[in-house]
Order: structure tokens, then C-alpha cells, then sequence
């Protein structure tokens, strides 16, 4: 296909575009990886945070509560810069671009999800709780066997919207020097000097694969929707 | 462990950045808010075309990552002979995507004024316009504060991203403190404390007007 040319710029060149797709869709695949890990330690970490903003304990409620205060006030690019650098220094310790950075996501999205949890378990009826009592089960018996089951389910649109979310942020992490989708298109524009194919490309792609997803999860609410009414 | 040092030393050149930060800040939310009502009201619009061009202006600025745009911004238009300082680039990414998002906040805000108070508006006689200028909008506006105030939040942490095309915001300067000084510890632990104490008193009011929302209501 020939470029699409107007006046004098090539607006959009066709083969170069073709060229590096498979180089784009290879990176594509460090993104959704970097996604998927963590958003499963935010899934993880976000249980803990969720519990100790309910506890009984005033000290543990506050330093939670403090604590995903502090996270969902602060920019995650900033976050990303203090776990790789500061954290790293301070610690003493080397770890790689990618760590820090699924660390960062884990982190920053497991405050927002704890929120999550927090509205999913209060919104089971307290007769649950009283049931799991009178049946004489055990605090741990009783959040996996009664309350999870029910509170998670419903927030699982929730969910899925931050986990769309998530991946949208994934290209802060080439601020940390992790080769991602967005890095991966840098390179290839400052070796050839064109920034529109490969800009352009990584947009789209993320347009495509974040309206699928929330496409999925509309069908989610939906359904949800249906086994309540 | 490096010697901690007291780090007052680092606060001028962070300061400086401060400034920047919420220069950009309350620059982009002038056009977030004028993007959200444009939108907002498009996406309520009567014609077909409207409604179709206004969704689909939300969908692809919500579809694409913030820092894509940016990049895209900064980068592929001085190709077509647009070139943009970093400022306005991020003035002009920031606003046009938080007002996608606050588009549905006006959206839902007009929705959410009950029916009967346009039937109202309709019983004494007014034209649709009075009814959105005198009835609908007063009330509307003070649903949507809140959600303003938390897209305002958003926006401030999405700055940061500007540092990203070399503006010198507080994020920039951390950066530059980080290579000038190498205590990277002292210096983006006080960038987190700032961008907190920057976004915090927004928290803090957001909390304090829905509180007195939800106070008229009961």
C-alpha cells in the first residue's frame, strides 16, 4: 500500500507500520504480563489492607487507613520512582526494572482495592455473620466459607475496572526503564526517526484490548445485575 | 544504608517544582471542566450525531492510556509542523482527557435531577433552556462536586506524567535531585509527602461537602 501523503509529510507509512508491528505485539506481551502480575499482588495485598481498616484494633485501623490514604494521594509515577530508586538505596538491595515496577502497580491498585473489598463485605447482611456464629464456626471458617464467597462476587465489575485501569498505567513503568509497549515504541521511533506509526499503533492497541475488556465487563454487571433482581 | 542526612537542603529546588505542578494543575482543570460540560451536554444532545461523536470523543480518550497521548502529543505532531512546549502539551492531554471522565460526571449529574422537576419547569411555562439554566443545572452542580473534586485529585497525580516530556514539575526536579544528590530515599520520599500534602486538603473538602449533601437530604 502506498504512504498516505499530504503536501510534503508522509502522514502515514504503510510498510513501516507493517514492519514493526510484530515488534510492538512482541512488547505488547511484556505490558499484559506486567498487568496481570500485578494486578494479582493488588488482588493479594488488598485482602490484608481491607481486614485491618475493619479490625477491632484503633492502632491497625489507623495505620491502614493512613496507609491507603497515603498511597491513593500520591502520583504512582512518583511511587514507582521511590520503590526503584529510594526503596532500593534504602534497603540496600538490587532488583530489577520489571519487579519494581508489578511491585508499584501491586501496590498503588491494592489500596483501591481494599476500598473494594471493604464496600463488597459490608454489604453482606449482618444476619450472615450471626448465622456463622450460632452454626459455631471458626473467624477464619467464617471469611472463607460465608462472607468472601459473598462479598467478592458482586465488586468483581469493580474490579475489572481497575484492572483496565491498571493496564492503562502500565506505560509509566518505562519511566523505570522497563522496555514495555510504549518504550519498545520509543525506541523504535528515535532509531528511524518516526514517531507517528509507532505512537500511533501502541494507541490503538490499547484502545482495542482496554474496549474489549470493558465490554467483558459490562457483561459482568450485567449479569449480576440479573442474579439480583 | 547511606548516612541519612537532614534533608531541608532539597526542599528549594522541589518548591520550585511545587509551583509548576500546580500551575499545570489548575491550568488543565480550567479545560477539563470546560471539555466535561461541552462533552456532557453533547452526550445529552438531541441529535443522533451529536450523542454518536461526543461518545465515541469519550471512549477513545478513556481507551488510550494518558501517557500515550502525551507521548503522541509531544512527539508525532511537530511532525505535521505543530510543535507544542511541554506545558501546553500537558495542559492540552490533561484537560481533554480528565474532561472525557468528567464528562460522565455532568452526564450523570443531569440525570440524576428527578424527572418531575422538568415537568415542573414545563407546567410554568418555561423553554427547555430556562428549565436546564434555573432548575436542572443549580442542582446538578452541587451533585457534582464531589466527583469534581476526586477527577481534581486524579489530575494533580496525572501531572506527574508531564515530568515524563522534560516539564519541570515537582516529579522533574525529583528526578534531577536523584542524579545531582544520589539520595534517592530522602528525595522521592519528600516528593511523596508533597504530592500528598498537595492533594490531601482536596480529600478533605470533597469529604466535608458530601457530608453536608447527604445532611440536606436526610
Amino acid at each position: 500500500m502506498a504512504p498516505i501523503i499530504v503536501g510534503n509529510t508522509i502522514l502515514w507509512d504503510w510498510e513501516y507500520a507493517v514492519q514493526i508491528f510484530p515488534t510492538l505485539l512482541a512488547a505488547l506481551k511484556i505490558t499484559i504480563g506486567a498487568t496481570l502480575l500485578g494486578f494479582a499482588l493488588a488482588c493479594i495485598l488488598g485482602l490484608p489492607l481491607a481486614f485491618g481498616r475493619r479490625s477491632a484494633c484503633r492502632p491497625l485501623t489507623l495505620l491502614t487507613g493512613g496507609l491507603v490514604e497515603f498511597v491513593r494521594s500520591t502520583p504512582l509515577l512518583a511511587q514507582l520512582f521511590f520503590i526503584y530508586w529510594g526503596l532500593a538505596e534504602f534497603l540496600g538491595v538490587t532488583m530489577s526494572a520489571f519487579t519494581a515496577g508489578v511491585t508499584g502497580l501491586g501496590i498503588h491498585y491494592a489500596a483501591y482495592l481494599s476500598e473494594v473489598y471493604r464496600a463488597g463485605i459490608d454489604a453482606v447482611p449482618r444476619g450472615q455473620w450471626e448465622a456463622a456464629t450460632a452454626l459455631g464456626f471458626s473467624a477464619l471458617r467464617t471469611w472463607t466459607n460465608i462472607i468472601l464467597p459473598q462479598a467478592i462476587p458482586p465488586v468483581l465489575p469493580v474490579m475489572g475496572n481497575y484492572l483496565i485501569g491498571m493496564f492503562k498505567d502500565t506505560p509509566m513503568l518505562s519511566a523505570i526503564t522497563v522496555v514495555e509497549l510504549l518504550q519498545t515504541a520509543k525506541i523504535i521511533g528515535t532509531r528511524s526517526f518516526r514517531f507517528v506509526e509507532p505512537f500511533t499503533i501502541v494507541g490503538l492497541l490499547f484502545l482495542l484490548l482496554s474496549y474489549l475488556s470493558s465490554l467483558g465487563v459490562a457483561r459482568l454487571e450485567a449479569r449480576f445485575k440479573r442474579g439480583s433482581a | 544504608m547511606s548516612k541519612i542526612h537532614p534533608p531541608f537542603d532539597l526542599l528549594p529546588p522541589l518548591w520550585r517544582g511545587v509551583g509548576i505542578t500546580l500551575q499545570l494543575t489548575i491550568l488543565a482543570a480550567v479545560l477539563a471542566v470546560l471539555t466535561s460540560f461541552v462533552i456532557g451536554f453533547a452526550r445529552l444532545a438531541r441529535y443522533r450525531l451529536l450523542r454518536v461523536l461526543a461518545t465515541l470523543y469519550v471512549e477513545i480518550f478513556r481507551g488510550t492510556s494518558v501517557l500515550v497521548q502525551l507521548f503522541w502529543v509531544y512527539y508525532v505532531l511537530p511532525f505535521f509542523n505543530l510543535k507544542l512546549t511541554a506545558m501546553q502539551a500537558g495542559i492540552l492531554v490533561l484537560g481533554l482527557n480528565y474532561g472525557a471522565y468528567g464528562s460522565e460526571i455532568v452526564r450523570s449529574s443531569i440525570l440524576a435531577i428527578p424527572k418531575h422537576q422538568t415537568e415542573a419547569g414545563i407546567a410554568l411555562n418555561m423553554t427547555p433552556n430556562q428549565i436546564m439554566a434555573r432548575i436542572i443545572l443549580p442542582q446538578a452542580l452541587l451533585l457534582m462536586l464531589p466527583p469534581f473534586g476526586n477527577l481534581f485529585i486524579e489530575l494533580l497525580k496525572g501531572t506527574a506524567l508531564v515530568s515524563l516530556i522534560t516539564l519541570s514539575d515537582l516529579m522533574f526536579q525529583g528526578t534531577l535531585m536523584r542524579t545531582s544528590t544520589l539520595r534517592s530515599f530522602e528525595v522521592f520520599s519528600l516528593v511523596l509527602i508533597l504530592y500528598f500534602l498537595l492533594a490531601y486538603p482536596i480529600t478533605l473538602a470533597v469529604r466535608a461537602w458530601e457530608k453536608k449533601l447527604s445532611q440536606g437530604r436526610a
